[in-house]
């Protein structure tokens, strides 16, 4: 609400006590040198500053003790002032079209025989890092596979692959500190990778057993480990974004040179979640780096029905976020992309959008059998020819830091490794009831106790019913 | 299990299963009965010991006349004079003191900052402690509530504030699926020790969507703990206790309540988050209630008192879990029950508390347990309708004589 005023102070205080106003902000206004009274909360200035100062500044009244006589005409002016800060005008009837004649382009470095674009930006890698970075994409290829195959043969009863996004997957990781907070959906489990987690604790998460951390409580491809920062895997989709900006929003209190890191499918935007959370970490001003890996299919639904916007990377904008549209299939520039996140989201304490374009080669999950909706010659086509994996193998080899030697006994090493880990999980015994009860609280409330008894005597009773060691 | 309340009016007799309905509990033919003689004959069935049939009056003298008294169990005696305050201030300087002790504590919601709140809980605390811990936030509780939960398995200690419990359904995905559940999925790995509060329950004319009862709906929510609080006392008390828990604690506050004076403690206490409150011991019947209840019923024991009766009221204060053994006790000891609540009859805190005192007391109970509830509609706005839709004074009364019959 403005009110003009043409008079002098003793007005101004006379509107106060009259409106019983309790703050009117007098902002002078100096390119028209005329005084606009806005009634209003919050300081103009919060909307342009950082917020963390100036929230409570706002409700202290501030006067100019000159004032100049004006006049009535808002023609002169060319903005107008409304909450939210000063907008201009225009009489010109126009609508925003509901998209831009050009599509946003996607960065990429690496072109698709593995060569580095001439006049490329990006963050140059080392042989070391290349090279961790190509063995462990090639490693999640074969973890995938093997998984896959062992789901397939009954032995886990769950899987889901992710088949042409290992470059998001590991040079996303690759990007961040091990002090980054990673949220995944649950196609990310090459972070997990990259930080450590071994293929042993993978398949024993996978097969619920003892050794699980996750204590056999939830299905395959959940993991979750506090220890690398990566926080367990929750099945409803877009529910890790509000809870990143909660990462985010600590990190922040406790000043730490860290961020928060989550990643999010197509699919999952459509969520109120995905609004939300970019909403809040950026009005929290929260070091938030979401990750949307665009791969063009949500079970069955192609993104044509699930938004009608330029892919997600335009939605940034809309909630006041930095965002960048990438070649998710490109290693290099996906590094580059993550890491420049990270440091942005830190040291400014900002929110980032990345929008890796990439493609799921393999069906949503071992649930799932995706020739019924799409053509199999157009997952041959990704499968083969926009290969991520073989893409940045090439740039390796041309660089003379990858051999065909070192591909084949990184492959067998790997395969003979899972296969024993499988073997080993498969037999390494279950939870024992006990971890039914446990953790639901930090400790057992009575009416747990008294079931925990109830089905400790069931069981005492007819053990013959139940698997070995159940009741120990 | 109908309470056919034997020797009761025959139409006139609310069987505790149906919907409930004022007009049957003040029938006709109850009035019949004057007051004088239906408490003389519990005395005289006391002096006759007919321990069966009626009601066990240890000693008449123990008939306390200013039943309204709500005795402190837990306050220890006070060395100081205490200091007198409102309800929402108490809960104010719990969550102060919480937050000058645990520098991890902080507070999410709607309006809390500079605004202090819409029931003013949080005044104050925005210039005290800065507004980054004390947060503001964009109107989207599934999101400030998932916040809360991110910040809270990164080791912070946050205070969701809904601004009425209602709103929280749009948070239902993130307390059941994330808040209840990541401990247990992620197998202890990630603690989530969050306290989601704000004000719920009936108010004056505030509509159905503002009127709801969500102790309901959360209740079945594996993982989480609930406590409702009732009096100045008990909701500094579990305001703090709730935010030392390690566990994810939904504390229900009352919208009318807010107001309601007592003098508290100078020192600091806690409240113990799984026990219920003993308001009024007795030895007739036990009446177990919550929240603003608690407070009809007290009303109701005035009358019932001066009627001769000796109810033993219970603030359960604990909905998840129920506190089975101050229950227990009382149940073994007057071998009746009323339960008096707020939520509707189908599916709320009474009919599960009704199914829990059948399963574990069944051999105890002298007559079967009543539960007066609001009945299932959405509250209406009218004043008259609003009214009866909650239970009142008059048929606590009514309930009462008909169970001690």
């Amino acid at each position: 609400m403005a009110i003009w005023f043409a008079r002098s102070r003793t007005l101004v205080s006379s509107l106060r006590q009259n409106l019983g106003l309790s703050a009117i902000f007098i902002k002078h206004n100096y390119s028209s040198r005329r005084p606009v009274f806005t009634n209003s909360q919050l300081s103009p200035r919060v909307f342009l500053d950082p917020f963390s100062s100036y929230r409570h500044e706002s409700t202290a009244v501030e006067t100019h003790p000159y004032l100049v006589q004006q006049s009535d005409h808002e023609d002169d002016a060319q903005e107008l002032d409304f909450p939210g800060g000063k907008v201009g005008y225009t009489s010109e009837m126009k609508f925003i079209p509901e998209s831009s004649s050009r599509r946003i382009p996607c960065y990429r470095v690496l072109n698709e025989h593995g060569k580095i674009i001439s006049d490329s930006d990006f963050i140059p890698v080392s042989e070391k890092l290349a090279v961790r970075m190509y063995e462990q994409m090639a490693t999640l290829q074969v973890m995938d596979h093997i998984f896959y195959e062992a789901q397939r043969q009954g032995r886990i009863s769950f899987y889901l692959t992710s088949v042409g996004e290992e470059a998001i997957n590991i040079a996303s990781a690759a990007a961040l500190s091990p002090e980054d907070v990673v949220l995944p959906q649950y196609r990310e489990p090459g972070v997990l990778l990259w930080r450590g987690f071994t293929l042993e604790e993978f398949a024993n998460q996978c097969f619920g057993n003892k050794a699980d951390y996750g204590k056999g409580r939830q299905m395959p491809i959940h993991y979750g480990s506090n220890q690398h920062n990566y926080f367990t895997v929750s099945s409803p989709i877009a529910t890790q974004l509000p809870q990143a900006a909660g990462v985010g929003y600590a990190l922040k209190m406790e000043k730490k040179n860290a961020c928060a890191v989550t990643f999010i499918g197509d699919g999952g935007t459509s969520e109120g979640d995905f609004h939300a959370g970019l909403n809040f970490a950026a009005v929290m001003e929260a070091p938030v780096v979401f990750i949307c890996r665009n791969n063009g299919w949500a079970i069955s639904t192609h993104i044509s029905e699930q938004f009608r916007s330029d892919g997600i990377v335009v939605k940034g904008q809309a909630y006041g976020i930095r965002s960048i549209r990438v070649d998710g299939n490109d290693a290099l520039a996906v590094y580059s992309a993550v890491r420049s996140a990270r440091e942005m989201a830190v040291k400014e304490q900002r929110p980032v959008l990345i929008e890796a374009m990439t493609y799921r080669v393999g069906h949503h999950s071992t649930s799932d059998d995706s020739t019924k909706y799409r053509a199999a010659d157009e997952i041959q086509y990704w499968k083969m020819s926009r290969n991520p994996v073989n893409r940045f193998k090439k740039w390796v080899e041309d660089n003379g830091w990858w051999s065909e030697e070192d591909e084949s006994k990184l492959r067998s090493s790997t395969r003979k490794q899972l296969l024993q880990a499988i073997q080993a999980a498969e037999k390494w015994e279950k939870q024992p009831l006990t971890e039914l009860f446990n953790d639901v609280y930090d400790v057992k409330t009575k009416n747990l106790e008294e079931q925990e008894l109830g089905l400790k005597e069931l069981v005492e009773k007819q053990p013959q019913d139940y698997p070995l060691g159940f009741h120990n | 299990m109908a309470a056919r309340i034997h020797g009761g009016a025959g139409a006139g007799a609310a069987t505790a299963l149906s919907t409930f309905n004022p007009k049957k509990l003040v029938a006709p033919s109850r009035t019949n009965l004057p007051a004088a003689r239906s408490s003389k004959r519990c005395i005289v069935a006391a002096a006759g010991s007919d321990a069966s049939k009626s009601l066990r009056v240890g000693h008449s003298q123990k008939l306390i006349a200013n039943a309204a008294v709500a005795t402190k169990a837990e306050t220890s005696a006070t060395t100081g004079t205490g200091h007198e305050l409102l309800l929402f201030e108490a809960l104010q300087e719990g969550l102060e003191e919480e937050m000058d002790r645990d520098p991890h504590v902080c507070v999410m919601g709607e309006d809390v900052g500079h605004y202090g709140g819409s029931y003013k809980v949080t005044k104050g605390l925005a210039d005290k402690f800065g507004d980054l811990r004390v947060l503001d936030t964009p109107i989207c509780e599934n999101a400030f509530t998932g916040m809360g939960i991110g910040a809270a398995m990164t080791g912070l200690r946050p205070v969701i504030e809904g601004m009425n419990m209602g709103f929280l359904l749009l948070a239902f995905n993130q307390i059941s699926n994330n808040c209840g559940m990541l401990h247990y999925t992620s197998g202890g790995q990630f603690t989530i020790p969050v306290v989601i509060r704000g004000p719920g329950g009936v108010g004056r004319q505030l509509g159905a969507e503002h009127s709801q009862r969500l102790e309901s709906y959360f209740q079945s929510i594996p993982g989480i703990q609930m406590v409702a609080c009732s009096t100045p006392y008990n909701a500094k008390g579990l305001m703090k206790a709730a935010i030392r828990s390690e566990n994810p604690v939904i504390l229900f506050e009352h919208v009318l309540l807010y107001n309601l004076k007592e003098k508290i403690p100078d020192e600091e206490y806690i409240c113990n988050l799984e026990e219920a409150e003993m308001v009024r011991p007795g030895e007739h019947i036990t009446i177990l209630t919550y929240s603003r209840m608690r407070y009809h019923v007290m009303q109701a024991a005035k009358t019932l008192v001066n009627k001769g009766y000796d109810p033993e009221v219970i603030d359960i204060r604990s909905l998840k879990p129920f506190d089975l053994y101050t229950i227990g006790n009382s149940v073994k000891k007057t071998h009746r029950v009323l339960i008096v609540e707020e939520c509707m009859r189908t599916g709320g805190i009474g009919a599960s508390l009704t199914a829990a005192i059948n399963e574990n007391f069944h051999d105890y109970l002298d007559a079967p347990v009543m539960c007066l509830s609001s009945q299932d509609v959405p509250t209406p706005y009218a004043g008259t309708l609003e009214e009866w839709t909650v239970v009142q004074p008059a048929q606590i009364v009514t309930a009462v004589e008909q169970l001690c019959q």
